[in-house]
């Protein structure tokens, strides 16, 4: 397969992902379509690895997968804090910043 | 062999993330996510990254996905409901921005004429390409101080999120004082701990008086046992030891 394909999958998976973050309310799902977004990069990264013959795609791909683990900790956390103080699960309830 | 494959993997991969977007109970979106990424898992492997591969089945599909499963359990996991702003007009919207999202990625990436994308676009691979070695051997020689970074943020993530998700405020100081005084008055006197016995050396009056049990008033006992300054008090008739 020539990596064109790939490259539509992920950009496919992609536009997914955005127009999930745009449409869900609960932001357990927000995060999960981040997730998909993280994904369609990583998998746009190892085809252009797999394209020049090198490796740094990959190693590029695995840092993004450090940092995506890392965004889903700090944002569970905050869910489990939100849920603590009885607010609303839903991104549009959420206005205010301030503590 | 490869176009087999390929096209069965993509498909559950895109699958797989139209049902996150689509479904409504969260936790059906997380077993989405799952399978999304074990179809990603099988494209990685037939681009040569056998490394990044088994790392997304073990850490992503495995670790990640729990911690989601659990958040999704214990947040309770309802249907989002359908209020009023979430209406037909943001739906459509947000479909009309994801298309012109894929039709403009496609074109920067396939219209724009970079070199080898059009034709097969296939290095020669060295024998090694993508094997756990290479990717350890990279990643601890020339890649070593985004490796390191990666695991400074990762510790931080991690005390970000134990920070964030305990209970608020923590355990205050009100709340442990009347938990332990309330273990003081449930603690019968003249047990021999050491804070008691210290309160009464100090107060210099010796640590059992024989006397009568039946006299003992029992709360009266309670009370001033608990107090430092107890035993200056002569009239209060102290219990036995075993009483």
């Amino acid at each position: 397969m020539a990596i064109g394909w790939y490259l539509v999958v992920s950009a496919l998976i992609f536009a997914i992902g955005a127009a999930g973050v745009l449409t869900r309310r609960s932001p357990l799902v927000v995060l999960l379509c981040l997730e998909l977004m993280l994904n369609a990069a990583n998998l746009a990264l190892i085809a252009f690895a797999r394209m020049h013959g090198d490796a740094d795609g990959q190693i590029f791909a695995v840092i993004v997968m450090v940092v995506a683990a890392c965004e889903v900790t700090v944002g569970l956390g905050l869910i489990v804090a939100i849920h603590r103080r009885r607010l609303p699960i839903d991104v549009d309830e959420m206005r205010e910043l301030q503590g | 062999m490869a176009e087999v494959l390929f096209f069965l993997a993509g498909i559950g991969a895109i699958a797989g993330a139209i049902g996150v977007v689509v479904l409504r109970n969260p936790f059906y979106s997380v077993l989405a996510l799952v399978s999304h990424l074990l179809s990603l898992a099988a494209l990685f492997l037939l681009l040569r990254a056998e490394f990044v591969a088994a790392a997304q089945v073990v850490v992503y599909a495995g670790a990640v996905m729990v911690l989601y499963v659990f958040v999704v359990a214990y947040v309770g996991g309802q249907d989002e409901p359908l209020g009023p702003r979430a209406g037909r007009g943001l739906r459509l919207v947000a479909a009309a921005f994801g298309a012109a999202l894929f039709v403009e990625l496609c074109i920067a990436t396939l219209g724009s004429g970079l070199q080898a994308i059009g034709t097969d676009g296939r290095a020669d691979l060295a024998p090694g390409f993508g094997s756990p070695a290479q990717i350890g051997e990279l990643l601890l020689t020339r890649f070593l101080l985004p490796f390191e970074i990666a695991s400074f943020l990762l510790l931080i993530a991690a005390v970000g999120a134990v920070v964030l998700a305990r209970r608020r405020g923590g355990i205050t100081a009100a709340e442990d004082q009347a938990r332990y005084s309330a273990m003081d008055m449930l603690r019968p006197a003249y047990t021999g701990t050491m804070a008691e016995a210290a309160g009464h050396r100090g107060a210099g009056t010796p640590l059992i008086i024989p006397e009568a049990a039946g006299s003992t008033d029992e709360e009266v006992t309670a009370v001033t046992a608990g107090s430092p300054d107890s035993g200056k008090d002569p009239s209060t008739p102290p219990r036995d030891k075993d009483a």
